[in-house]
């Protein structure tokens, strides 16, 4: 039984606990031996991403550190899992301890096609979906292909949600366009930001979604906001609340 | 740091219909060129190609310069070395000064705007003619081009048909766009036969022929070149690559990242001066050789201007290419504009939500999100992050660095946005448009460890 070491990024730990409950219920129920180590906190990508390396190194050490004893690291986060696999080189150098944790930390979706080798998805979900490719987990993480390249099809996100029974997945007009979240460029370019998002709702509203399902709580965070205040009937849920009930098996 | 992107994409996106207007018609053109792509079942094998042509050429650029200036030379074609855009100017208005020019007609060339090259000749005296439609449209209007292939595209027909009315002397009022095409060609026509030298950019400059190519969609550099005895042709010293057989990669990537046809209209390749007339090459560095001097961001110079990173961009498109203080707006400016001025162009590695798109499109493989990532240590590096963020950031890594401080913290800030205190800072910025998150009572950790290891779950 492998040992999993769930990394819960902190905004979900603090504003989308049943996110990290729902991950957990998921994994445990593959069989995982999952433990939540409590020393952890945040990756350091806020930091790294308005340009406070300094600031950004030691978290980095940190989860270097609090994640080092496990078989795999998994979290219900593209965003989060990139900064680990592509941006902790550029703080901590070449280690080979940071190779070997980058290359066995994974984000849910990935995990469970890749590693845990989900083929068959039990469950129901009488819905019209929305999905939102979050950017990192999409063209850096590679859960899929993005419009932009020309490699045969891929969507890792998709054969998970699409094998539920009753779920119809929506055609999107642009199936890849960021939301504007961009972490502090949320709130650094608020105007950009809000419009981007509210144009992604409109594609979704147009396609006739009723769920924005996604793998990053944070762009999920963005588009909820938008959402409230012009108070629409969509709701957005991480991949990990669609899938915490289907049985999925090899 | 400055917020110059910020507030000007603020004050564009404020007319929503139009912001979205030059949305709808930028991503049009992201489509046709995803079409064009698409057509090709080797696309990614082209650009891996001709990303590697490209890294392979920077890392021996001088050699190659001098390859080129061997064999131009040898077909007659005159070489100039211009350190910076005043020495390329200096060369420029010599040639022309020379031969009495008065009247110059020039196709589209992005190192001409950076050069500053037609206030300085007109300052001279000589008429400077942009021939390209878009840059002609903006040369009448008095203003810089505000995307590097469709220089006009911020303008709408009716604006055009106004300008054309004021300038040109057109019907009041006009605004079907093959009226206002056919009344420019006319224009364009009487300027092309009194010019006294043509100017134009570089696409390529092929080492091994000592050649260059010229690519255009509406002819211009070659009506431009054609009629007078003197062509100028300015170029950057990143535009040479060894060989004629490299061509086909780039041309074919071109077009089609460009604005998604096939190949472009015109593609022309210089040898050699006309009989009896001149043929200049100056070659220009302008900064560039410190950009290859910088590993993290060598890679831009293997830009070949297609634009399509602008197209693609889904801040460029909403906030339009006067929102960049570089001249060349988008993620390629974006990296360029702060290695020539890190103070001036310090908002400009800052606009971008970091998505990743422009990585993906760019048909030479410039990893531009992550260069814009380095950028922006750079500006914190250089203590030109303003001390509200720097200190934001430190305080937030402290916190982040005790589990005990960011547990307390966590709880601390989760309670008053329940109270509806949380409203000032960035929490005010982001719920000008947004609701906050409704925060929970308890966090994960907190659930956890109630549950005695999340057991229950």
């Amino acid at each position: 039984m492998p040992r999993v070491g769930l990394f819960v990024p902190c905004y979900v730990d603090q504003f989308y606990p049943q996110v990290g409950l729902a991950t957990l219920r998921i994994l445990r129920r593959l069989g995982a031996d999952v433990d939540f180590p409590a020393e952890q906190t945040c990756c350091g990508q806020p930091m790294y991403n308005s340009g406070c390396a300094a600031d950004a190194r030691p978290l980095a050490e940190r989860f270097l550190r609090v994640f080092a004893g496990y078989d795999h690291v998994v979290a219900p986060s593209g965003s989060c899992v990139s900064m680990v696999r592509t941006h902790f080189r550029e703080l901590l150098g070449d280690r080979p301890d940071l190779s070997a944790l980058a290359a066995r930390t994974y984000e849910l979706c990935e995990y469970l096609v890749d590693v845990a080798g989900v083929k068959s998805v039990e469950g129901e979900f009488r819905r019209k979906v929305g999905l939102h490719r979050s950017c990192h987990g999409l063209r850096e993480l590679r859960l899929g292909r993005s419009s932009e390249r020309m490699d045969p099809p891929l969507d890792k996100v998709r054969q998970l949600l699409g094998a539920l029974r009753g779920i119809e997945i929506v055609d999107l007009q642009r199936p890849d366009e960021c939301c504007g979240f961009g972490g502090t460029f949320a709130v650094s370019e608020e105007a950009v930001s809000c419009l981007m998002g509210k144009d992604r709702i409109a594609d979704h509203e147009k396609a006739g979604a009723e769920v924005i399902a996604g793998y990053d709580m944070s762009c999920l965070m963005h588009l909820d906001g938008l959402l409230r205040r012009d108070r629409k009937a969509i709701r957005v849920m991480h991949v990990a609340e669609i899938l915490e009930e289907a049985r999925l098996a090899p | 740091m400055n917020s110059f992107h910020a507030e000007r994409a603020a004050a564009f996106t404020r007319d929503v219909p139009h912001a979205h207007w030059h949305d709808t018609a930028l991503w049009f053109v992201r489509v046709k060129r995803d079409r064009g792509a698409a057509s090709v079942p080797e696309w990614e094998r082209l650009r891996d190609a001709a990303s590697g042509i490209k890294a392979h050429t920077l890392s021996r650029l001088a050699d190659y310069l001098e390859e080129f200036e061997r064999n131009a030379a040898s077909n007659g074609i005159q070489v100039h070395w211009a350190r910076d855009g005043a020495e390329h100017n200096r060369i420029v208005g010599e040639i022309l000064e020379r031969r009495g020019v008065k009247v110059v007609a020039k196709s589209k060339s992005m190192l001409t705007e950076e050069c500053g090259l037609n206030p300085y000749l007109e300052a001279r005296g000589i008429e400077i003619v942009d021939t390209d439609l878009g840059e002609r449209i903006v040369q009448l209007a008095g203003e810089p081009p505000s995307h590097i292939v469709m220089p006009a595209i911020h303008k709408k027909k009716e604006e055009i048909g106004e300008l054309f009315h004021r300038k040109l002397g057109t019907a009041a009022g006009l605004s079907d766009p093959k009226v206002l095409t056919e009344a420019a060609r006319q224009h364009l026509r009487r300027k092309f036969l009194g010019a006294q030298a043509g100017l134009s950019g570089v696409n390529f400059a092929v080492a091994e022929t000592g050649g260059i190519v010229v690519v255009t969609n509406e002819g211009n550099a070659d009506m431009g070149t054609s009629l007078p005895p003197v062509h100028v042709a300015s170029m950057g010293v990143e535009k040479v690559i060894p060989r004629v057989r490299d061509l086909g990669i780039f041309l074919r990537l071109l077009a089609r990242s460009a604005t998604g046809q096939p190949v472009s209209t015109y593609t022309t390749h210089f040898h050699a001066p006309l009989r009896g007339g001149e043929l200049h090459v100056v070659i220009v560095d302008n900064g560039r050789s410190q950009i290859l001097g910088r590993e993290p961001f060598r890679r831009s110079l293997s830009c070949i201007r297609c634009g399509a990173c602008l197209n693609t961009c889904p801040v460029y498109r909403r906030s339009g290419g006067y929102s960049y203080s570089y001249l060349i707006p988008g993620p390629i400016g974006s990296v360029l504009g702060p290695q020539r001025d890190p103070v001036a162009h310090a908002s400009l590695p800052f606009a971008s939500s970091l998505c990743g798109s422009c990585s993906d499109v760019c048909p030479v493989k410039i990893d531009l999100h992550h260069e814009l990532l380095a950028l922006r240590e750079e500006i914190r590096s250089q203590n030109i992050l303003p001390w509200s963020k720097r200190l934001a950031m430190q305080v937030a890594s402290f916190v982040l660095r005790h589990p005990v401080l960011y547990r307390a913290s966590g709880r601390v800030a989760r309670s008053l946005m329940r109270a509806g205190l949380v409203r000032f800072g960035p929490a005010g910025a982001w719920a000008r448009q947004r609701e906050l998150p409704e925060a929970p009572k308890e966090s994960f950790r907190e659930l956890w460890k109630r549950e005695g290891g999340g057991r229950e779950a």
